[in-house]
């Protein structure tokens, strides 16, 4: 298989509230600054992903396209997903096309709507949607369970939040959120899961370059290769599946060969996904998970899962881990998971 | 037989009832079929070759044969066979509304079962509804009360083949930077847009970045309210903003700008409005303005000659 | 580096108005179904599932391939959603193919859909943030300038677009699951009917539709177990263009000329006209059939409506377009264009069955969306390249 690498990343400074930028106004810096990084105008594919709900009207991707400059017309593809699946569509272009590198993006503003609201609009329109249940009480629901199965408690999970936020406030892209249980009650947002163990809204957008072989080689000094890459679904009705467990993250993470990375970023938006998330890809204490603060700590929808990608190869590009991991998530209850693997070795 | 002369504005002159009503032996297969019903649960009979027979008899009606003693649950769900529709209900019917009798064959069954069939709401006198159909799937609706008789299930219904599903979210948008102060400058009847640093055009209105080139765009540019209608169309179905018909849409270069505008064109006829003509905003009055670009109602001739198409053609 | 693609089981629905008779999840497998039983595999045989559709708010699910994971067999497997606007049931089919080229892997099932029953096609296409600067809203209002300045621009007589309407339908009358199906179709017929968004009339434009198109795509190994012949991907393409800007050619879009040079190069084609033995590109309103004649280079500038009016693109024509009757007689958005590609490769598998176009080896499939700016196109032959 070709080699491909990630050889930029850039993020907006996301927001939790609206700043008065359309979708398009926070986008076009982070495009901007990533071809100033790679010194690149043009690209051989370009991909993203978006989703119309956001901002509640059809076509959110056609006016991002004015972000790109995209002219003479470009090849570009377009995914109603995170951008972290535009990113495997990307991957698997450079796989087979004659190009050697590859523009992705994502964004969303979250801060426009009810989030947990329109995530309801996701579910089983037949079953589900029409009762009116919620993304947050639906990951309540995961959580009971994952929590009656392992024996963890409440507070373990708010050790997962209590670390991730540590860790955001040391992100400068981060949202900087308090210590779990300050200025709060105390009280639960949806039970077990408190206000703490549930992303914050999040307004934000970020894009990765990636390039092949020697391309990838001239644009970076140490690019993150992509020793491994798949994503899984799950069934969708949550009476059907053990939501415990994650098997679609655990068989993508065999297939993209998640043994032994030293970095995991984890596209966990409740804590206890990570908890669900670790066990399914075989992480242990030794390794380093969530160093951005992960999504607890920002979580612009249709970005957080390329983040993920971004902050892993990020670690690779500083030199800090010579094997990291990132993953993206969509869907309720952690119903698709993809898992992407890099490296500071490309694959012999 | 009851005497019947017709109807009677005085009633009848004649009863036969007997009191109490008849009191029948049902035997054991339609007892069976009616203990059943009482149950909740519809019930056919085999017949010796292994067909269902709905409602159930003692014997196979094409061979005269008894019936086995296996009897078998069928249905709920049944298809129509054949049925009519009564627009005007007699007030023994089971339903006081415009209904459907209809032959139902319960699934798993090989005959059918007669049943007054439960359409919706119908003014009296209706046509039956385009949707009644044999071959219509249909369930029954069973009494709370029931007592053992057809009249355990009150009338059958059509599946269930559509939902409706309201929905409404809420958002709150801001609409950017660029377009906020586009808005701005229509608040105070000024056409703004932006001059891109690469290509040199004038975008409006201005986006904070060149489409085409991909760039940041700052320098703001005043256009005037004139242009050209470059291309149109006649519209004859009604639009939210221009419910009356024909009204014409069309591309307008403002006098300066690098590209087109689609806007409404008016103030003239729609057969008269040409590729090449010049306009005008047409403002509405200055008390009336808010950033809105419905401050212009829409674009209107002005008495210049018609620009060539040789000089618009480029703009299309 | 690009490994062969087939494609080895094509499905379609019945088109109609309304599918009232099936949910969502009925609607789409309806199609995968057949283009299983086509390809002779099963649920399980399929490595992964690639979906397109146009927007959400048609069908009032966000995402709704998410609800319908299983109901497509993708338990334990890839699922990926496209959405490129009207082209995204071409570009569906080639994110598909890529899995395949990219050696990712051997069998891909790929799902294009639309539900439009489920609400109003206007509503779902147009629905405007309150900061809308345009004054006028809807596809005829948008498209229809472009067809005037085509007209003049090409000097093109008034009849042009009819001929087209009718054509199609005739084309419709031999394809089982067409949704507009008019017996006795006529250019009277056509005329009589209102002006819309005058140059365009109401048997000028497209019908909406609910409906579901899958195909089955392969691997070479794959390929050689299927029951039936396969079309191979010769060459795939995807260009897009922003909406607006100055300089914008929006009769001719540059996306449309770059899109159909790259998918001809790689297929080693110089002379569409000649080469290729027949076309179901994405004609909505029928006025687009001579615009893309020369969009796509099958002519000169202003000789697309000539071809037409001299039936070239007729069943019986040179170079047949739309055997199938075409997004004019079945239009369920989503699937639009993937229904373009799958009825090309019907066409070389020799497959197409009453719409025949006799010894079809090379086909175009053709899609386009927006504002005339996102292009998707694949050319598919009987031979393997």
């Amino acid at each position: 298989m070709r080699e491909i690498a990630v050889v930029a990343f850039t993020q907006s400074h996301h927001s939790g509230e609206d700043l008065g930028l359309a979708e398009i106004e926070m986008l076009a810096p982070v495009i901007t600054g990533i071809k100033e990084k790679t010194g690149l105008k043009q690209f051989g594919f370009t991909c993203s992903g978006s989703c119309d709900y956001l901002a509640g009207a059809p076509f959110s991707f056609v006016s991002a396209l004015d972000a790109v400059g995209a002219w003479p017309p470009i090849s570009e593809s377009h995914v109603e997903m995170d951008a972290a699946w535009a990113l495997y569509e990307a991957w698997v272009k450079l796989l087979h096309g004659e190009i050697d590198t590859a523009l992705v993006y994502g964004f969303g503003k979250s801060s426009q709507g009810e989030l947990r609201t329109i995530l309801t609009q996701q579910l089983d329109p037949y079953h589900l949607a029409p009762l009116g249940i919620d993304q947050v009480s639906l990951a309540a629901l995961q959580a009971r369970a994952y929590m009656e199965r392992s024996g963890a408690k409440e507070d373990d999970l708010r050790a997962v939040a209590a670390r991730s936020r540590a860790s955001g406030r040391d992100n400068p892209f981060a949202l900087h959120l308090p210590e779990p249980g300050d200025g709060d009650d105390g009280g639960y947002d949806v039970a077990p899961l408190h206000p703490y163990d549930v992303a914050p809204i999040t307004d934000g957008a970020a894009a990765i370059v990636l390039a092949a072989g020697d391309k990838a080689r001239e644009l970076c000094e140490r690019p993150a290769w992509i020793t491994g890459i798949d994503h899984r679904t799950e069934a969708h009705a949550p009476g059907v599946r053990d939501l415990t467990r994650s098997d679609a993250t655990r068989i993508a993470g065999e297939k993209a060969g998640a043994a032994g990375v030293e970095v995991a970023e984890l596209h966990a938006q409740f804590s206890h996904e990570e908890l669900i998330l670790r066990e399914a890809l075989g992480l242990g204490d030794d390794v380093t998970v969530n160093p951005s603060g992960g999504a607890l700590s920002a979580n612009p929808m249709m970005a957080a899962g390329l983040i993920r990608i971004g902050e892993a190869a990020a670690r690779i590009h500083d030199g800090t881990a010579s094997r990291a991991l990132g993953h993206a998530s969509s869907g309720p209850c952690l119903q698709q998971n993809l898992v992407c693997v890099l490296s500071g070795e490309a694959n012999e | 037989m009851p005497s019947n002369t017709g109807p009677s504005n005085t009633g009848p002159n004649h009863v036969l009832e007997f009191p109490g009503g008849y009191t029948r032996s049902v035997g054991p297969v339609i007892g069976r079929f009616l203990s059943d019903l009482r149950d909740g649960r519809l019930v056919g009979v085999r017949t010796a070759d292994g067909r269902v027979l709905v409602p159930p008899s003692e014997y196979d009606p094409d061979t005269g044969e008894d019936v086995t003693d296996e009897f078998v649950e069928v249905g709920p769900v049944g298809t129509v066979t054949t049925w009519s529709w009564v627009p005007r209900p007699a007030k023994e019917h089971p339903l006081d509304r415009p209904f459907a009798w209809a032959l139902i064959r319960p699934d798993g069954a090989d005959t059918a079962l007669l049943h007054a069939l439960d359409l919706g709401v119908f003014e009296e006198g209706a046509d039956p509804p385009k949707f009644l159909k044999t071959g219509m799937r249909v369930r029954p609706r069973w009494r709370a009360e029931r007592t053992g008789g057809i009249g355990d299930i009150e009338c059958f219904l059509p599946e269930v083949t559509l939902i409706n599903a309201p929905t409404r979210l809420e958002y709150s948008l801001k609409g950017g930077q660029a377009l906020g102060r586009f808005l701005e400058g229509i608040s105070q009847g000024k056409i703004l847009g932006h001059r891109c640093p690469v290509c040199e055009q004038v975008i409006v209105p201005m986006k904070g970045l060149c489409p085409r080139d991909g760039v940041p765009t700052t320098e703001e540019v005043e256009l005037p309210d004139t242009g050209t209608v470059t291309t149109f169309a006649v519209n004859n179905i009604p639009d939210p903003r221009a419910p009356e018909v024909p009204f014409v849409s069309g591309y307008v270069l403002l006098d300066g700008a690098g590209l087109t505008m689609l806007t409404l064109v008016a103030g003239v006829p729609a057969d008269q409005v040409r590729m090449g003509m010049r306009v005008k905003a047409a403002w509405r009055p200055r008390e009336e303005w808010e950033r809105s670009m419905g401050n212009i109602k829409w674009f209107e001739p002005i008495d210049e000659p018609d620009v060539p198409f040789e000089e618009i053609k480029d703009f299309m | 580096m690009s490994n062969p693609c087939a494609v080895i089981g094509v499905g379609q629905t019945a088109y109609r108005t309304k599918r009232l008779d099936v949910s969502m999840a009925g609607l789409l497998r309806e199609a995968a179904r057949r283009a299983l039983d086509d390809a002779g595999l099963t649920w399980k045989d399929i490595d992964a599932v690639v979906v397109g559709k146009a927007p959400d708010l048609f069908e009032g699910v966000m995402m709704p391939e998410t609800f319908l994971a299983e109901a497509l067999g993708a338990k334990g497997k890839p699922i990926m959603r496209v959405h490129t606007a009207g082209s995204v049931g071409g570009s569906t089919a080639i994110v598909a193919a890529g899995l395949i080229q990219g050696g990712v892997h051997q069998r891909v099932l790929t799902v294009a859909w639309e539900k439009q029953s489920e609400s109003n096609a206007t509503w779902a296409l147009t629905v405007n943030s309150p900061f809308t600067t345009s004054l006028v809203v809807g596809a005829g209002g948008y498209f229809a300038p472009h067809i005037r300045a085509y007209m003049r621009r090409a000097g093109a007589p008034d009849h042009i677009g009819m001929l087209v309407a009718v054509k199609d339908r005739e084309n419709a009358l031999r394809n089982q699951y067409a949704h507009l199906k008019i017996p006795g179709i006529s250019r009277e017929m056509v005329e009589s009917t209102p002006m819309l968004w005058e140059p365009i009339r109401y048997l000028e434009t497209c019908p909406s539709s609910d409906g579901a198109c899958a195909m089955v795509l392969a691997s070479e190994d794959a390929a050689k177990k299927a029951p039936n012949p396969p079309a191979w991907v010769h060459g795939t393409s995807m260009r897009s263009e922003p909406m607006m800007f100055a300089g914008r050619d929006s009769v001719s879009p540059q996306g449309g000329k770059d899109a159909a040079a790259d998918v001809y190069r790689q297929a080693g084609i110089s002379d569409p006209r000649r080469e290729l033995d027949c076309a179901e590109v994405y004609v909505p309103f029928s006025w687009y059939e001579p615009m893309w004649l020369e969009n796509l280079g099958f002519c000169g500038e202003s000789e697309g409506w000539k071809l037409t009016e001299a039936g070239a693109t007729a069943m019986d024509g040179d170079i047949p377009w739309n055997p199938s009757g075409g997004v004019l007689s079945s239009n369920p958005i989503g699937a639009s264009g993937m229904i373009r590609f799958a009825e090309a490769a019907l066409q070389v598998r020799g497959q197409a069955g009453d719409h025949q176009v006799d010894g079809a080896r090379r086909a175009l499939g053709h899609a386009y969306g927006g504002g005339a700016q996102f292009f998707a196109m694949w050319i598919v032959g009987s031979d393997k390249p």
